[in-house]
């Protein structure tokens, strides 16, 4: 499938802001699921650079702005031919051996509960393939947290989503992750587009899981849509958990509100 | 002396005999009247406060610009004692920095099955910013030092190594110059090697690992987390002593390809950045979002080949307790060597067998913590009473992966000054080894003491103090 | 240099010139606490200290009574108080402290020796301590450190971001002083000439050490356009505000000539000294002195903002 992107983010500030810096993962690479046609991505007047790919094979780049500035608009559009390979990533160059992604964050630390759930949804599958065990964990998230936007943030951990039963994309990845590593399954968290059909905006923005399956490697897992990564799905960056895979990440001068206005939309190229 | 410490190591005397190098010392000491000795040792005390060494010490409340006590009664190496030392620590120096160039990039020591692979990416000090990516010439960790204690004449074992920022080099050097300027007759009398190369060579060293893009002098500075920390006294007296500037985060920005100082005539490149900040504070981009004391968007720029950050995020994997034990392992599968110093045997509680030996033998044992530092959250059995030690094993019985157990070495002993004369005193050494485009080694290092009878914990902040420590030229 | 080395400096500086100020004034209310007790009282007196140090109010808040004990306690050794000598030798100290390689030892040792006796002081019983005891303590303190700083530093960007500290500093305390002196203690015209205003303004003087050396220069009786030529517009004296500001502009000029720049801190300084230079004491009583105080030291504070923004930070505009 051939999704096209745009993807604007704009921060806009009460007092002019200075010394503004961010990192970026805003740049999909190829690999077989996914070939990158075309990608830009736009900061107006911030000094760019830092550029390189790092170990988990994301490209990073860094832009400042001395300022004062009232806003920083961030415009990212491209187009990207897909290929349904069932979740599995396939040719995706990096270097992190994969038990690297047993260690824990405070949003994906596996509490009592976490844990419990892990048990439960492997129950009686300890003969089965890995495969089916990974399946069986996103099954048990997706029933266990209620797809209900609006009831947790940002800095919603991963134990507190499951003890509230709702959450979004970001939770239900990162309680994937954790009942994996309760499980000892290396998991971390992916970040990307998603094409959702006719109503192509907001859940364009998208997370899930990846968890490690021996033989296979790295397989999405998407426990918001009961399914793994298709054609439908673009995979932009990972990390162990939302804001280590975040796609920016930054900081300025203390003492400005700043407030944020993101628009994404994905489009399947027959639709324009 | 009590019944324990007849057993000890005293590295002044053979017997009853004093040891040749120590004859002078001998004789210095014992031709000092007390009220002269009471003199210096105020002299001593004052010229520490006026240059303003202080050790600051979380925690504990009271003065945080308290003063180590320092011992005038040196501590004395032979050159032969000398020459062992200086090779199996550049030897060790060496197999930590090829250990650290290989996990973070190909693991062929956990591929041959040398050392388990759990223990190194599971560990809290393995960076994954750190992987695939080779530092300016392939060095991790540009300072090491290493924690060397003494059972016998010719028994040397390494307590333990630090490839982060290890601290104290500024008391060797302190110790040295005020040595010197007390006792001059003392450096006239014995031929003893300086250590006062150290501030060149390690500016020698810092500068040889600017990265390639670097293409004239390269701007050196030593990175602070700021006033209020336990070192910072260090810090000043470093980059005095190289001519360098010290910053603090906010004295540094990132623009474009390179990393900037913030100077009165404007931005300033800056090239290599001796960083005495944890890892997780050095970017609060790449790591810790809260970290006020950090550069953001350094780590991009490191990664990017604009600045080298030293050591590397990340060394830490290699100086970690755990990782300890396969220390010898590297040097025989890296360096295809035997080791020239040998390790305290040491029993990893993750380990089955070992665990149920700890636990039996908790009141011979120490204890340590895997990722603790500076003789905190520490057990001396045989120092501890009932409760303490069952403190302990209830806390290894909970999280056994987190401990690791040593017999109750018998460290050697120098004469210190009491108030009675002199008497052993428990002692240590922390050499500071520079690894950049050579190895370097100043002969000498930071003696610690522990300044109470009987006493084995020689950690400063827990009130151990420090000596001179002289090597004699050949 | 570092932009934050060329901060602490610059402050560290600022601070030993706040210090010999407050002890100033404390010596000069003590002095008038031994006055008789004429209109109102030495009660005013202290009021109006307490005001040219910018601080009465916090002073109400804190103490019942305007007693020279109280307002001893709260000028000298009130950590709360940001303009107590106590507060104002250990920012210098903290400040030397955080740049202790950009000064020589005989400077730190004066500095951190400054700061080692004034705990000593703290220990100390205070009936033990007399006023005057205090005042000159600080007053020689400081005294060593600006010799030990003028014999001993380099003359390098660093030793002038110091001098441009005192310089500026300087030229606010003068003019707060003469500004209360003036606005404070004689709110009402009629009192000008009368002989509480004689002792009012020789107490001003006196305050800036500056007693005999006025009557030197200014023979015949005292009047307020005298003194207000004195300390605002005399070359030779050297807490004049034309003193402080072209003492500024030196230390301005010498940064600006190693970096081999003229920037915006050395156009403001220049703007205000040339004004000044040219100004006569005739035209400052027709502005209104009150008036023309308020904007100097407006002025003042626009040239700190500059030098701040133009080196302190690190990225000159």
């Amino acid at each position: 499938m051939r999704l096209s992107v745009k993807h604007v983010t704009r921060y806009s500030f009460d007092t002019p802001a200075r010394w503004l810096v961010q990192t970026h993962k805003l740049i999909p690479s190829t690999c077989a699921s996914q070939k990158v046609l075309s990608w830009k991505v736009n900061t107006g007047d911030a000094i760019r650079g830092a550029a390189f790919r790092d170990s988990a094979g994301d490209m990073v780049e860094t832009i400042s702005v001395r300022g004062p500035v009232d806003e920083l608009v961030i415009e990212v559009t491209g187009e990207v031919e897909t290929l349904d390979l069932f979740g599995v990533l396939r040719d995706h160059r990096e270097s992190v051996p994969p038990t690297t992604y047993l260690r824990s964050t405070r949003m994906i630390r596996p509490d009592v509960a976490l844990r419990d759930l892990s048990v439960t949804a492997l129950d009686g599958m300890a003969d089965d393939s890995a495969l089916n065990r990974a399946h069986a964990l996103a099954r048990a998230v997706n029933e266990a947290i209620e797809y209900v936007p609006g009831e947790t943030g940002e800095v919603t951990t991963a134990a507190e989503a499951l003890a509230g039963g709702r959450g979004v994309c970001q939770d239900h990845a990162h309680a994937l992750i954790a009942v994996a590593h309760a499980a000892e399954i290396p998991a971390r968290y992916v970040a990307g587009y998603l094409h959702s059909g006719g109503d192509a905006m907001g859940e364009a923005s998208h997370a899930w899981a990846e968890l490690f399956v021996p033989g296979l490697g790295w397989v999405g897992f998407d426990a918001s849509n009961r399914c793994c990564p298709d054609e439908r799905y673009i995979r932009l960056c990972s990390g162990y958990d939302a804001l280590d895979a975040a796609p920016i990440r930054g900081i300025m001068n203390a003492g400005v509100e700043e407030h944020l206005d993101v628009s994404v939309a994905v489009m399947s190229q027959h639709q324009q | 002396m009590n019944g324990r410490n007849n057993l000890v190591f005293n590295e002044m005397l053979n017997g009853a005999e004093v040891r040749a190098a120590y004859q002078s010392l001998e004789r210095w000491h014992k031709s000092m009247p007390d009220d002269l000795r009471t003199l210096k040792q105020s002299e001593a005390e004052n010229l520490f406060k006026r240059v303003g060494i202080t050790f600051a010490v979380y925690g504990e409340g009271g003065d945080p610009e308290r003063l180590i006590p320092f011992d005038m009664f040196p501590r004395v190496f032979t050159s032969s004692e000398w020459r062992k030392l200086d090779r199996g620590i550049r030897q060790r120096a060496a197999a930590l920095n090829a250990f650290l160039a290989d996990v973070y990039d190909r693991r062929e020591i956990i591929k041959a099955g040398r050392i388990p692979e759990h223990l190194v990416t599971r560990n809290e000090a393995f960076e994954k910013a750190a992987i695939g990516f080779r530092p300016p010439r392939n060095v991790y960790s540009h300072i090491v030092g290493i924690d060397i204690v003494r059972t016998g004449a010719d028994q040397f074992f390494v307590l333990e190594d630090n490839c982060r920022t290890p601290s104290g080099v500024s008391y060797m050097l302190q110790n040295r110059e005020i040595m010197m300027r007390m006792f001059p007759q003392l450096f006239v009398e014995n031929r003893i090697a300086p250590v006062d190369g150290y501030a060149r060579l390690l500016k020698k060293t810092l500068a040889s690992v600017a990265p390639e893009k670097c293409d004239s002098e390269p701007t050196v500075v030593i990175l602070t987390p700021g006033q209020f920390n336990s070192a910072y006294y260090e810090h000043s007296f470093l980059a005095d002593l190289m001519g360098v500037e010290l910053v603090e985060g906010q004295d540094l920005f990132v623009e474009g390809d390179f990393v900037w100082m913030r100077t009165t005539e404007g931005p300033k490149k800056v090239d290599v950045i001796y960083r005495r900040l944890d890892d997780h504070f050095i970017d609060p981009l790449c790591f810790r979002p809260d970290s006020m004391l950090g550069v953001p968007g350094l780590m991009s720029v490191y990664r990017s080949g604009g600045v080298n950050i030293c050591s590397c995020p990340g060394a830490g994997v290699a100086d970690d307790k755990a990782i300890y034990t396969y220390v010898p392992e590297m040097i025989r599968f890296y360096l295809g060597e035997a080791p020239i110093l040998e390790n305290v045997p040491t029993w990893q509680c993750a380990k089955k067998d070992d665990y149920k030996y700890v636990l039996e033998h908790l009141a011979e044992l120490v204890v340590k913590e895997v990722h603790g530092s500076g003789g905190y959250g520490m057990l001396v059995g045989p120092a501890s009473d009932k409760s303490t030690i069952e403190l302990f094993r209830q806390k290894i019985i909970e999280n056994p992966g987190n401990y690791i157990a040593q017999p109750t070495l018998s460290l050697s002993a120098c004469p210190t000054f009491v108030d009675a004369g002199i008497a052993p005193r428990h002692v240590d050494l922390r050499p500071y080894c520079l690894v950049g485009e050579t190895i370097e080694l100043v002969p000498g290092g930071l003696t610690r003491v522990a300044m109470t009878e009987g006493s084995l914990v020689v950690n400063s902040s827990q009130g151990g103090g420090v000596k001179d420590t002289w090597v004699l030229a050949e | 240099m570092l932009s934050r080395t060329a901060n602490h400096l610059y402050w560290m500086a600022r601070y030993i010139e706040r210090a010999e100020t407050t002890a100033r004034l404390l010596e000069v209310g003590g002095r008038n606490a031994l006055m008789p007790d004429i209109g109102g009282g030495f009660r005013n007196d202290w009021e109006a200290i307490l005001q040219a140090n910018g601080t009465l109010e916090m002073f109400n808040d804190k103490y019942s009574d305007a007693v020279q004990r109280n307002i001893e306690t709260f000028l000298f050794f009130d950590a709360d108080n940001p303009s107590s000598v106590l507060s104002c030798m250990n920012m210098a100290r903290e400040n030397a402290r955080v740049v202790r390689t950009a000064l020589t030892s005989s400077v730190w040792d004066a500095i951190n020796g400054a700061f080692q006796e004034l705990k000593q002081f703290q220990r100390t019983e205070r009936s033990k301590l007399e006023l005057s005891d205090l005042t000159e303590w600080t007053l020689r303190s400081t005294a060593l450190i600006r010799g030990c700083i003028e014999t001993t530093q380099l003359r390098s960007d660093g030793y002038h971001f110091m001098g441009t500290g005192f310089g500026i500093e300087r030229g606010d305390n003068t003019s707060r002083l003469l500004d209360v002196k003036y606005y404070v203690l004689l709110p009402n015209v009629s009192y000008i000439g009368s002989g509480l205003d004689q002792s009012q303004w020789v107490t001003l003087l006196r305050s800036m050490s500056a007693h005999r050396a006025f009557n030197w220069t200014y023979p015949g009786e005292l009047s307020a356009a005298k003194i207000a030529d004195f300390l605002i517009l005399n070359r030779m004296f050297p807490r004049s505000l034309l003193s402080a500001i072209s003492q500024t502009s030196g230390h301005l000029d010498h940064i600006g000539r190693v970096y081999g720049s003229v920037t915006p801190a050395q156009t403001k300084v220049h703007e205000i000294l040339s004004e000044l230079a040219e100004a006569q004491v005739k035209d400052i009583f027709d502005e209104g002195l009150h008036e023309f105080l308020m904007r100097f030291m407006r002025q003042n504070g626009e040239l700190a903002h500059t030098v701040q923004e133009t080196y302190l930070q690190g990225m000159p505009t």
